[in-house]
């Protein structure tokens, strides 16, 4: 069978899949929501025949299994979404469209050669770090839960820091290429433009409270950095570097101190001052109050889980339990409702897409695929992890989104554009095997 | 690069390998704990997802139920209790916000079909896989409504509280306390607060109290009974053993004057008398003398026979029952005192009822108990069954006993002197049917508040082959005698429960 009808087999049991998915959810909220709920399913299938064919004319000797993976989170996220509310399922599904689109864009602006992008490195840093720093404009960013990392634009909100990732990505792949034999000699002027980067993430977690992206972004720079120089010295360097710095600016900023508070304990035993309401609470009834309900929620999921659409989100009088809870905790919903067996499907299936992402970097032949192809993979997990763990309590709490389910138009995007390029490094990785 | 490719993409699937199982530990080790967590909002819907095990009474008249109601997508029960004000100090209530009192606290599990057996734990995860409702047990209790009705009635909202157990069994046949309140306020806004105003003619704002487990009062002359068991069943006494009563007891070179009569002016004198008859005029100085030949710490020995010291083995939550016996004030409140020297007793006064003795009306009826039961003490118990929503049967009480207070002689011996109480003792005015053959014991407790007095009767029916026992307490009342203000009400209760 060939690559491209591998795919179209793994996109139609998606389909079916997430048809199966909507009908239950129909089912265990029939007197709440209309029949229409099907419609979705098929919606989404022929959006991802859209894409489909879009690989098939643009990339077909890419990975078959990428985009039906990226399907089936997009999928279980919408399915999850529309279960909490069925009108951000419609919103989300805008985003999907247009995440495809820009999908099909890409592949199809890039798909003779990518690696012009090369050239443009520079554009790509100074994004990166405009993206990154951009919420921090007055007038245009807006603080929500103690971080500033949202852009009002028009009636739309947008994550800068989301696409700005992925530009950040393009820029070190280009930048490590050139740079890494000299980086690997350790002379200290070729430093410059990492040290840069080292402090815009500060300054960024400084002026935005933004820890989550942060993290990412100087996560996604140390492996990358590893990848280019083989050097473990590096690594050490920078984690200690990040530590030092993050310290600094905890003690600066109360907001990340609440995080690694809350990391720590977050059930108090004695009632302490509520910045929220100005009054004296327990921590679980203020700072740390969503970490504790969504560990509520995941423990009630057990093993088998309560079955979609038979979650307690909401009081009798209708009150969320875990606020965000379709955008950074969508997990927990998911935890609570598929169970462990489910959501550890989930992580699979997570860990199934950071293999193939790692697949492409080793059969790529030249550096700046390599390195793009295994930063755009690393980053995939890496924000997984970010946003889990800090869920699960393995490492402090940030608000970011879950590659794919989570709600979100930013991340959406941000993710077709990381399968788009994925797709062509491993296009042209498999045309240059065939060819030899 | 492939090298350092490999030992990244190791990393990064080891980080999410540490997802999982940090999502196993929460999933799976620490589920119960987070569930157990105060605060847990998930919990605390999920229980209104339930439905309830129904409470009702021993005719199946229904105490608590539920009301159904479907929001977002999830079926709710609010508790609905359609006796209002029988008897929610028993009863108790559970609230929307999950909090819970009296049987609906301690049998929860019940309730909520969460008792440990694997049959009901399976039949629960099927139901829950199976979108069924989760179904709790119905319990049966001992209460009669009438009986309860009538008690409330009787105590017309006057402080006080009302026991009627079962003597062969135990089986409480009532408990009313009162004031009492709609339990449907609870779940009403401001409910908590218009329940915390009502006020008994007391002037007491205890609603919410069970005056019957938690309400101590000073026993006064009913705990005669207890100071007559220790002196008879010691054999240091018997009913015939004379005394002279001048009118006082001298205790530590000072008078201590038997109590008021209604119809006389100052303390009596009755000379020359038995201890039966001591007992049956309820003589202070004759029992003063008994306490200070005995001793106290024999008396409180006897007394913790009947189940002082301890908090009454009953079904609603320990923290709602108070132990009877010696209390101690200080800066910290009261607190229960166990001497360990007659030295440290007034045993006189105690003899009689009074000195920092205080009582709770549940155990002054299993005082009466005892005595009807020849002298075992039986075990109080207000669940008569629970029953699985399924009809099967999933536990019934058998009747225990607590072990004997005294020799069945002793016994024997009592239940003729408080026949004498009613025949022709200090309860000869209450009016008591003689085909009742009721056995009692009046008492008047001092508080040092001149005439107002805690009215008592303890009283069992008929006394030949007892059936029941009342106990009434009637709080602060002026010039409310045991015989004038507490023993019409239990002739009124037994009345009603052996005539008709």
């Amino acid at each position: 069978m060939t690559l491209r009808n591998r795919e179209l087999l793994a996109l139609m049991t998606v389909g079916l899949l997430t048809a199966i998915g909507f009908a239950t959810v129909y089912i265990a909220l029939e007197s709440q929501i209309s029949g229409g709920s099907l419609g979705y399913a098929v919606f989404f299938f022929g959006l991802y025949l859209v894409a489909h064919v879009v690989t098939r004319l643009t990339v077909p000797l890419a990975d078959p299994y990428l985009l039906p993976m990226a399907a089936l989170l997009t999928a279980i996220g919408v399915t999850e979404i529309y279960r909490l509310g069925p009108s951000n399922a419609f919103k989300q599904g805008l985003w999907v469209v247009i995440g495809v689109g820009v999908f099909a864009a890409t592949l199809f602006w890039l798909r003779h050669d990518y690696r012009v992008l090369e050239r443009y490195k520079y554009v790509f840093g100074v994004t990166s770090i405009f993206l990154l720093l951009l919420p921090w404009a007055p007038g245009l960013g807006e603080t929500i839960n103690g971080s500033r990392l949202w852009i009002h634009f028009g009636g739309l909100q947008f994550q800068p820091s989301e696409l700005g990732k992925i530009a950040l990505i393009v820029f070190l792949a280009a930048y490590l290429r050139e740079k890494r034999e000299v980086l690997a000699q350790g002379r200290l002027k070729d430093w410059g433009p990492l040290l840069v980067i080292w402090g815009i993430a500060m300054l960024a977690l400084f002026v935005t409270n933004d820890l989550g992206s942060a993290l990412l972004y100087y996560g996604i720079f140390v492996a990358m950095l590893y990848i280019a120089t083989a050097r473990l010295s590096f690594v050490a360097g920078a984690v200690g570097l990040f530590l030092v710095g993050s310290f600094a600016v905890s003690q600066g900023t109360p907001h990340v101190r609440d995080r690694v508070t809350n990391w720590l304990s977050p059930w108090s035993s004695h009632r302490i001052y509520c910045p929220i309401n100005g009054l004296h609470e327990l921590r679980q009834n203020c700072q740390s109050f969503q970490q504790v309900q969504s560990l509520y929620s995941i423990g009630h999921g057990g093993f088998g889980g309560t079955g979609l659409g038979h979650g307690i989100f909401s009081s009798q009088s209708g009150r969320q339990v875990i606020p965000d809870l379709n955008t950074d905790f969508i997990y927990s919903a998911l935890a609570q409702e598929l169970g462990l067996v489910g959501v550890a499907a989930l992580l699979l299936l997570y860990m199934a897409f950071v293999v193939r992402g790692f697949q492409i970097a080793l059969t790529a032949t030249d550096g700046f695929s390599k390195l793009l192809a295994a930063g755009l993979s690393f980053s995939f997990a890496f924000q997984t992890f970010v946003i889990v763990g800090g869920i699960t309590r393995v490492i402090p709490l940030t608000g970011i989104t879950l590659p794919f389910v989570s709600y979100g138009g930013s991340s959406v995007v941000a993710n077709f554009l990381l399968v788009a390029g994925l797709l062509l490094i491993s296009n042209r990785a498999n045309r240059e095997l065939g060819a030899a | 690069m492939n090298k350092q490719l490999r030992h990244v993409s190791v990393f990064a699937l080891v980080l999410i390998a540490v997802l999982i199982g940090a999502t196993t530990y929460w999933q799976t080790w620490a589920k119960a704990d987070l569930a157990a967590r105060k605060g847990n909002s998930v919990s605390l819907i999920e229980r209104l997802t339930v439905d309830r095990g129904k409470i009702l009474a021993a005719d199946g008249t229904v105490l608590a139920n539920n009301r159904k109601s479907r929001k977002h997508g999830l079926t709710f029960f609010t508790r609905h209790y359609p006796q209002n004000d029988l008897a929610p100090q028993v009863v108790g209530y559970a609230t929307n916000a999950g909090t819970t009192t009296g049987l609906e606290q301690s049998l929860d599990d019940y309730l909520t079909g969460a008792n440990t057996n694997l049959t009901n734990t399976f039949t629960q995860d099927l139901d829950r896989l199976g979108d069924r409702t989760v179904k709790g047990d119905n319990v049966y209790l001992t209460l009669r409504p009438d009986i309860q009705r009538l008690a409330l009635d009787q105590l017309g909202g006057r402080c006080g509280a009302v026991v009627v157990l079962d003597t062969h069994t135990g089986a409480v046949v009532a408990m009313a306390s009162s004031p009492t309140y709609n339990a449907n306020l609870i779940n009403q806004q401001n409910g908590y607060a218009k329940i915390g105003r009502i006020q008994g003619t007391c002037g007491d704002h205890t609603a919410l109290q069970n005056n019957a487990t938690v309400g101590l009062y000073p026993p006064g002359s009913t705990f005669k009974m207890v100071t007559a068991a220790a002196a008879l069943d010691s054999g240091a006494y018997t009913p015939s053993s004379r005394f002279n009563d001048p009118g006082y007891c001298t205790e530590y070179g000072q008078r201590v004057s038997n109590a008021g009569n209604p119809d006389q002016n100052g303390p009596e004198a009755f000379g020359n008398v038995s201890l039966a008859q001591g007992f049956e005029h309820s003589i202070n100085s004759v029992f003063c003398n008994v306490g200070m030949h005995i001793g106290g710490l024999k008396i409180l020995d006897y007394a913790k026979r009947f189940g002082f010291y301890s908090v009454p083995p009953i079904e609603t939550p320990p923290d709602e029952s108070n132990a009877s016996g010696l209390y101690k004030f200080d800066k910290h409140g009261r607190r229960l005192f166990s001497p360990t020297s007659n030295t440290q007793i007034d045993s006189g006064r105690l003899a009689f009822g009074q000195y920092n003795m205080l009582a709770t009306p549940l155990q002054m009826a299993l005082v009466g108990a005892t005595i009807a039961n020849k002298g075992v003490v039986p075990k109080p118990y207000l669940v008569q069954k629970v029953v699985g929503a399924d009809g099967s049967t999933v536990t019934k009480t058998q009747p225990q006993t607590l072990g004997r207070a005294m020799k069945p002689e002793t016994a024997a011996e009592l239940n003729q002197m408080m026949q004498l109480v009613v025949q022709g003792g200090t309860a000869a005015t209450v009016g008591f049917p003689p085909d009742l053959k009721v056995a009692g014991k009046t008492g008047t407790a001092e508080l040092g508040l001149g005439n107002v007095y805690d009215s008592w009767f303890v009283a069992f029916a008929p006394a030949d082959n007892p059936r029941y026992v009342v106990a009434v307490v009637v709080e602060k009342q002026p010039n409310g005698f045991g015989a004038s203000v507490a023993a019409p009400i239990a002739r009124a209760i037994l009345e009603k429960l052996l005539h008709s």
